[in-house]
C-alpha cells in the first residue's frame, strides 16, 4: 500500500486554490506591466490591483483605501506597531499586547522596549484567553497602543476582540489586531469590532506566498514604512506584486463566499478528531477553548512524549503536522504559547497541532487517529517518564 | 534534516526497553529541556565486559538515535574501554547530526556515564575520568515549584 499524504498543517500554510491560480496567471506574462505605469497596458494592472484591494477590503467591512498590500503578515505586524511607535510615541511610550502573540508581534514589541518604550505582556487565562477586564487595568495615560490577536495561531483560542477594542477606544488608545489565522477564517468587521489596524496573510486563506495586507482605518497617521515610489499612497514602496495582490483578493473573496459551509464541514472534521483523541488516547489532553476556536484547529498534549518524534512518526505515515515542542524551534523551551496557558514544561513538550482544510475526509481524521494512537503508545514504551509514571503513579 | 542513519535508529531503535536487576543504570537530562535518557547495563563480574545495554528515551528524534546507538557501541566492551563511547564516537557513528542537536549525544555519552558510575559505586570500582554525574534530572521540576 502506498503511503497516503495527509496535510494536517493549514495553519502554516494552505494549498493555493486552482480558481485562486486562475485569477493570477495572467499577470505573468501577458498583463505584466507595472501598475504605476500610464499607459493603457499599465492601467489595466493598476485595475486589477485596485480590484483586488476592494476584495480584500469587502471581507473585514473596510474601505478599499484603508488597504495597503505588503509582504506578508509579518511585516504588517511590524509596520502597524512601529508605525504607532514613529507617529504616536510623542503622546506616550506604553504598549499593550498580549503573551501569547505571534513573534511577529512579541519581536517588534520587544525591540521597540531596546528604544524606550514600554510593552506591558498581558497574561492570558489557561485557555489563552484576555478578558476586557485585564486591559482595562493595564491601560495607563501614556498608552499608545494595544495589540492582541484575533486568534492564536497554536491553540486557535478565539480573543474577545470586539470587546477589547471598546476598552481601547474608551481610553482614546489605537487598537491592532494581529489576524493572520483569523481573516477568511471567521467573520470580521473592522467598525463593529473597534479595529483600526490589522494584518493578514494571503496563504494562509489559499492565496498566495509572499503578499498580505495593512488595514488601516483612515483616522489612523500613517510614516511611510518603505521609503522610495509613491506605491501604496507614499507609505509601502516598491513595484506593486500585480500577480500576488491579484492572488489575495480573489483568496478574500473566496473565503468569504466559502465560511459559512466551511466552517460546518470544519467543525463535524475537528469535533471528531478531538472526541476520538481525547476518548481513545489517554494522558492526552485538548490545548485552548473547546468550542469558542478557530474552525480548522485541533490542538493537544500527550504526557510522557515529545513532540518532534511524533512528528517523524506520523511523517512515516504520510500525516504533516506540527508541534510547539522545543526541538522543532530550534530552542530549548517549549512553546510559549503552551507555557502562557499554564503547561509545565514536560507537557508542553508532548504538543501536536493538526490544522485541517475541507480538502480532508472523515476516513483521514480515522486513519491518522489510528496511527496516532500506536505512535502515542510506541513513544510511551520508550520513554523513562512513563515508566517511572508506571512505577511509581503521579509525583507528589 | 537528518541522515540516514539517525532516521534508521529512530525508527528502528536497537536495545531500547529495560533490564531488570541491571548493574547500573543512568538517567540524565530533564523534563524541562525535552530530553530524559536512561541506561541499564548488564555487567559481567569477572571479565568487567558490559554483556547487554537497554535504552530508554524521551526526547526528539535525535535523542532517540543517540541512545540507540550508544547502547550498540558500548555491547562488548569493558566498563573501562566504554569510556571511548564519546559524544562525538556516538555522532560519527551517526553520520554527523545538525548542530542543535549535538547536545543529544552529549546527552548520551552522560547517561552511559552515569550508569557506569552506578555500578562502579556499587562495586566500589573507579574508572579512570569517571566523574559523578550531574543530578539535573529533576532540575526542571524544581525550578518551576519556585
Amino acid at each position: 500500500m502506498s503511503k497516503p499524504f495527509i496535510y494536517m498543517d493549514n495553519a502554516a500554510t494552505t494549498k493555493v486554490a486552482p480558481q485562486v491560480l486562475d485569477a493570477m496567471m495572467p499577470y505573468f506574462s501577458e498583463i505584466y506591466a507595472n501598475g504605476s505605469s500610464v499607459y493603457q497596458f499599465g492601467q489595466t494592472a493598476k485595475e486589477a490591483i485596485e480590484n483586488a484591494r476592494a476584495q480584500a477590503a469587502a471581507l473585514i467591512g473596510a474601505k478599499p483605501e484603508e488597504i495597503y498590500f505588503t509582504g506578508g503578515g509579518s511585516e504588517s505586524d511590524n509596520w502597524a506597531i512601529k508605525n504607532a511607535a514613529e507617529v504616536y510615541g510623542n503622546k506616550g511610550k506604553h504598549i499593550i499586547t498580549s503573551n501569547i502573540e505571534h513573534h511577529a508581534v512579541l519581536h517588534t514589541c520587544q525591540y521597540l522596549e531596546k528604544h524606550g518604550f514600554e510593552v506591558t505582556y498581558l497574561p492570558v487565562d489557561s485557555e489563552g484567553r484576555i478578558t476586557p477586564e485585564q486591559l482595562e487595568a493595564a491601560i495607563r495615560p501614556d498608552t499608545i497602543l494595544v495589540s492582541i490577536m484575533t486568534a492564536n495561531n497554536e491553540i486557535g483560542t478565539i480573543e474577545p476582540i470586539k470587546e477589547l477594542g471598546r476598552v481601547a477606544h474608551e481610553h482614546g488608545v489605537l487598537f491592532h489586531t494581529d489576524a493572520v489565522q483569523a481573516y477568511g477564517h471567521i467573520p470580521i468587521n473592522v467598525d463593529e469590532m473597534n479595529i483600526d489596524m490589522l494584518s493578514s496573510s494571503g496563504h494562509k486563506i489559499n492565496g498566495p506566498k509572499g503578499i498580505g495586507i495593512m488595514y488601516a482605518r483612515k483616522t489612523v497617521k500613517l510614516a511611510p514604512f518603505i521609503h522610495g515610489g509613491a506605491q501604496e499612497r507614499g507609505k509601502r514602496a516598491g513595484t506593486l506584486n500585480t500577480p500576488g495582490i491579484v492572488g489575495f483578493g480573489a483568496a478574500a473573496q473566496l473565503a468569504g463566499e466559502k465560511m459559512e459551509e466551511r466552517k460546518k464541514v470544519l467543525d463535524a472534521l475537528r469535533e471528531h478528531l478531538i472526541e476520538r483523541v481525547l476518548n481513545e488516547i489517554p494522558y492526552s489532553r485538548l490545548n485552548g477553548a473547546r468550542y469558542d476556536r478557530l474552525p480548522n484547529n485541533a490542538h493537544f498534549c500527550f504526557r510522557f512524549i515529545e513532540g518532534e518524534s511524533m512528528l517523524i512518526m506520523l511523517d512515516m505515515n504520510g500525516v504533516c503536522g506540527s508541534s510547539g515542542s522545543a526541538c522543532t524551534s530550534g530552542s530549548l523551551d517549549p512553546s510559549h504559547v503552551l507555557l502562557a496557558i499554564g503547561l509545565p514544561h514536560e507537557i508542553a513538550h508532548g504538543s501536536l497541532r493538526l490544522t485541517l482544510s475541507e480538502d480532508i475526509t472523515m476516513e483521514q481524521i480515522d486513519y491518522t487517529v489510528d496511527k496516532l494512537k500506536e505512535i502515542v503508545a510506541r513513544l510511551r514504551e520508550m520513554s523513562p517518564l512513563y515508566e517511572d509514571f508506571v512505577k511509581n503513579g503521579e509525583k507528589k | 534534516m537528518y541522515s540516514e542513519k539517525v532516521m534508521d535508529h529512530f525508527q528502528h531503535p536497537r536495545n531500547m526497553g529495560e533490564i531488570e536487576n541491571a548493574s547500573g543504570v543512568g538517567t540524565v537530562g530533564n523534563a524541562k529541556c525535552g530530553d530524559i535518557m536512561r541506561i541499564y547495563l548488564d555487567i559481567d563480574e569477572d571479565t568487567k565486559i558490559i554483556k547487554d545495554c537497554k535504552f530508554k528515551t524521551f526526547g526528539c528524534g535525535a535523542a532517540v538515535a543517540t541512545s540507540s546507538m550508544a547502547t550498540e557501541l558500548v555491547i562488548g566492551k569493558t566498563i573501562y574501554e566504554a569510556m571511548e563511547v564519546t559524544n562525538k564516537a556516538v555522532m560519527e557513528a551517526l553520520d554527523g547530526l545538525p548542530p542543535v542537536k549535538i547536545h543529544c549525544s552529549l546527552l548520551a555519552e552522560e547517561s552511559i556515564h552515569a550508569a557506569l558510575w552506578d555500578y562502579c559505586q556499587k562495586h566500589n570500582i573507579e574508572i579512570p575520568g569517571l566523574k559523578e554525574p550531574k543530578k539535573d534530572v529533576h532540575d526542571g521540576e524544581e525550578e518551576q515549584a519556585e
